[in-house]
């Protein structure tokens, strides 16, 4: 079996042991403000960092390129309240164009 | 709120049709991110059926962008897996505000569960948990549970399998399409200055790790972030 059904596998038992952990385990173990504060933290933290690292990070090196620019319209298009898939393929068609004129790698 | 004085029956017979027409429009609108996952997955090196157990069996969707985000960018198995785990323990907090209105147990429980994501929870919330023993709270889990994973699986088959077409996923600007969907996905939670706080701070840590450490660890580092902005706001709350 390759590596990739292992992290297949591997996560998706994690994820859905959350979700059942949440429906199984006594109030009192989870119902904690600390332990709510850090859950409601977590999503953002984690969904921001990958969010840098995948529009700047190759590898263990730093670049900007035309990723940069998708995001950049990623952002005008969310300000303007445009829904995900939109989103998501402006960020991918100004990145292309970058790319096409020649204005970033 | 109670309409006291009509007719109960007539009551709940609208809204109940306004809660599945509710389900309904928000499975709509996460198919279109379906969409994008099963065409970032296949793109990025997974099988469609790797993609599609992930929308199966995992059904929560910072979690397969996370898990399939990670592997493109080489951050290997460990640390994807990690990753995805972590975003997916806010489903946990879900079930815990679930489970008293659900009240299910056995098979119904371990469904329950894996139903249990931001959307249907969002719609079960928005409905009263007291009046008439919480049935409309019910419904709206259920309902838009069941919607969304039935469309999103759709939408995932859809753009996994279109996304063989397209062949070189940089011409497309397709590795822009990925930060493009965590921004978006992470969009709706960047409420006010403490989450903006939060969330700069994380992409700051991950951006000065990155030359350090093994591609999907410093993404994974910055739990410590939100560790940190826990504590904190708990002493702040203290101290109030």
């Amino acid at each position: 079996m390759s590596a990739e059904w292992y992290a297949v596998i591997l996560a998706t038992l994690g994820c859905y042991a959350a979700k059942l952990a949440g429906h199984s385990v006594p109030q009192r173990f989870l119902d904690k403000p600390l332990v709510h504060e850090i859950s409601d933290a977590l999503p953002i933290a984690l969904l921001m960092a990958l969010v840098a690292v995948q529009t700047f990070a190759v590898g263990q090196t730093l670049q900007v390129d035309a990723r940069f620019a998708g995001l950049a319209a990623a952002v005008v298009a969310l300000m303007l309240r445009a829904p995900f898939l939109v989103v998501v393929i402006v960020a991918a068609g100004v990145a292309a164009a970058f790319r096409a004129v020649g204005w970033a790698a | 709120m109670s309409l006291t004085g009509s007719d109960p029956g007539i009551h709940w017979h609208v809204e109940r049709r306004g809660i599945l027409v509710n389900a309904l429009s928000v499975g709509l609108a996460t198919a279109a991110y379906g969409v994008s996952f099963g065409a970032i997955s296949v793109t990025g090196g997974l099988t469609v059926l790797q993609t599609q157990v992930l929308s199966v069996f995992m059904f929560t969707g910072g979690s397969q962008f996370a898990l399939v985000g990670v592997l493109i960018a080489g951050g290997g198995g460990a640390s994807a897996v990690a990753t995805s785990v972590l975003l997916g323990v806010r489903n946990a907090f879900y079930g815990l505000t679930m489970a008293p209105v659900l009240r299910v147990t056995g098979v119904r429980r371990m469904v329950a569960a894996q139903l249990t994501i931001d959307e249907s929870t969002a719609m079960a919330v928005s409905r009263s948990v007291e009046h008439d023993d919480g049935r409309a709270s019910r419904l709206a889990f259920w309902s838009t549970g069941l919607s969304v994973f039935v469309c999103w699986n759709l939408a995932t088959l859809a753009g996994a399998l279109g996304a063989g077409a397209l062949g070189d996923p940089r011409v497309w600007g397709l590795d822009a399409a990925i930060p493009a969907g965590f921004i978006a996905l992470v969009w709706p939670r960047l409420r006010d200055r403490r989450s903006w706080t939060i969330g700069l701070c994380a992409a700051a840590v991950a951006l000065a790790l990155t030359p350090f450490l093994r591609p999907g660890i410093p993404v994974l580092v910055t739990a410590v972030v939100a560790v940190v902005a826990g504590v904190l706001a708990v002493h702040q709350k203290a101290l109030a």
